[in-house]
């Protein structure tokens, strides 16, 4: 039997060693801290110094150019509005025509990558390598090799947020089609049905409101996306921003940021109540 | 097969008329909304100058890139060191960016949990403050920390701080504020002061949810720090870049390979971690 002296004595063991765990483990971080440091040369009184530029930055950017607090005057500071809305729409466009393309092409892939619809295993195997891959390489990687291939515009950032979007939405798509209830599917099968039929009559019904709920959240990522895309020279409102912010025009840089900022909330609020009626009809029907 | 009608088959029909109709009346919503969708992705094929030529071409120029990006090759062994060497950069990088952002996040999240914000007027800006954080793009971050501090990687550290500074203050709050109360109570009945409820009551409930999160924060800004390197924060993304523009396509894609087979190995590493962390929380 356990006294109860030698029970406290285990228990100061145990605390003793995952004390030792931890002091190991802050030890391990903070070397990794200092030879980390080291290599993106940074040191704590860089650091320091450099909080009182980034509010100077923030205060030239908040303030035209005679000196007045950007809000005092809304039209001298959105001078440019009409140009960059246009530029804000050809944004939105190109989320929206990538995602619709990303989205339908998930939807020919994910039956291939779901394991209760493809029975040949070597198939299901190379899509999900596919699509892994297609979300793995971050879009602006693909945007850069497509503006080469493309040329300058709008089409390689479409085609590069398409092929990301693949490859998030057929992971997700497929793992709702392996998860529907197989009953439905054995009905349609038992009344002589082919593939076809099967996923129209007897997959689709149960998937389709769980798809179209992470087509939309999607949709909501590439807004985001498209807005930096122009960086690479891939279109959208990226290519303006990257300028002003080059060419230290500070007021314009804030415009465009609440520009920005404001558009992806309004899309987010919107996609938002949108998916909350999807799901709440699913949960009624 | 189906030209057979039996008996039980007319009965059937006479007594549920409309489940044998067409369900076209019903769906007529659904249809204009398709319609719409379609129409705006007509639109805007078409006034994003997506031209059957153009893909075309295109794609037969990326299928001639694709081909010569094969074999993978760095090319010599010093152009191998300086690949690592941009590799770890970007690894501290992303180190540094996450675990500052922790750092600072951690009191904010304080202020931002309803249960131990001082305020609500507080606790309302500093919602909303991370908000504003995260909506704005890593990428976006770097370019105004490049004006700042200049180009290279302290600007990269800079701009993962902000992005994540805003994401751990939401979640941090969360945390906080899906903590059970009862532990808080018990500290407070045998005397203690809010400073050790915090500590005794909420903080061992959070830790285990906090460490993965930055954990698995540490494993995304893996991915980001790869990137930024583009607009010439610091990392590996300049290499890239640069690589792209001069079409040297074999050291690319050495270097994406690179790139990807240190990430899925960060994503190892910390998928174990916060196993034996949540496991932890277990026992």
């Amino acid at each position: 039997m356990n006294s109860p002296s030698t029970r406290s004595h285990a228990y100061a063991q145990a605390v003793a060693a995952k004390r030792r765990q931890i002091w190991l483990g802050l030890l391990v971080l903070g070397v990794s801290v200092l030879f980390a440091g080291h290599i993106a040369e940074i040191s704590p009184a860089k650091f320091f110094d450099n909080i009182g530029s980034f509010s100077s930055y923030f205060h030239r950017i908040s303030h035209l150019e005679n000196g007045q607090w950007v809000i005092s005057d809304p039209l001298e500071w959105f001078w440019g509005w009409k140009k960059w809305l246009a530029l804000m729409g050809e944004t939105l466009l190109m989320a929206y025509v990538g995602t619709v393309l990303g989205a339908f092409a998930a939807l020919v892939l994910c039956f291939l990558a779901s394991k209760n619809m493809t029975h040949n295993t070597w198939l299901v195997f190379a899509t999900r390598r596919l699509l892994e891959f297609s979300r793995t390489v971050p879009e602006i990687v693909f945007a850069l090799i497509f503006v080469v291939a493309f040329s300058l515009g709008p089409l390689p950032g479409i085609l590069a947020l398409a092929i990301h979007t693949t490859g998030a939405l057929g992971k997700l798509f497929a793992e709702v089609v392996e998860n529907v209830d197989m009953k439905p599917v054995d009905g349609v099968l038992a009344t002589g049905a082919n593939w076809l039929h099967k996923v129209r009559f007897a997959v689709l019904p149960q998937v389709a409101s769980n798809f179209a709920s992470y087509a939309l959240l999607r949709f909501e990522i590439n807004v985001r996306g498209a807005a930096v895309l122009g960086f690479v020279g891939a279109g959208g409102i990226g290519q303006t921003l990257l300028e002003v912010i080059r060419k230290f025009y500070y007021a314009d840089v804030s415009a465009l940021l609440v520009l920005i900022i404001a558009t992806v909330m309004l899309i987010d609020a919107v996609t938002e109540r949108i998916r909350h009626r999807l799901l709440g009809q699913e949960r009624a029907g | 097969m189906s030209t057979v009608h039996t008996k039980a088959q007319e009965a059937l029909r006479a007594r549920y008329p409309q489940h044998f109709q067409a369900v076209y009346r019903g769906r007529i919503p659904a249809f204009l909304l398709a319609l719409l969708a379609v129409v705006i992705f007509a639109f805007g094929v078409h006034s994003l100058d997506m031209s059957y030529g153009r893909i075309v071409g295109g794609l037969g120029e990326l299928g001639s890139m694709v081909l010569r990006m094969f074999p993978p090759d760095p090319g010599s062994w010093h152009r191998t060191g300086i690949y690592t060497y941009a590799m770890l950069e970007t690894l501290a990088i992303a180190l540094l960016g996450t675990l500052m952002a922790a750092i600072a996040a951690f009191p904010l999240g304080f202020l931002a949990a309803r249960n131990t914000t001082i305020s609500r007027v507080v606790q309302f800006f500093a919602r909303r403050s991370f908000d504003t954080l995260r909506g704005v793009d890593i990428l976006i971050w770097a370019l105004i920390w490049i004006n700042v501090v200049g180009l290279g990687p302290f600007a990269g550290v800079l701009a993962l701080f902000m992005s994540d500074l805003g994401s751990f203050g939401k979640l941090f709050s969360e945390a906080i504020e899906a903590a059970d109360d009862k532990p808080v109570e018990g500290v407070l009945s045998t005397g203690g002061s809010s400073v050790a409820a915090v500590r005794f009551g909420i903080l061992p409930q959070m830790l285990p949810v906090l460490l993965s999160q930055v954990l698995y924060a540490f494993e995304s800004n893996t991915r980001s720090a790869s990137i930024i390197g583009i607009v010439g924060a610091g990392g590996i993304g300049l290499i890239l870049s640069e690589q792209i523009r001069t079409l040297e396509l074999q050291e690319m894609s050495f270097v994406i390979l690179l790139i990807l087979g240190t990430v899925s190995l960060i994503d190892w590493g910390c998928a174990r971690l916060r196993f034996s962390i949540i496991g932890a929380r277990a026992l």
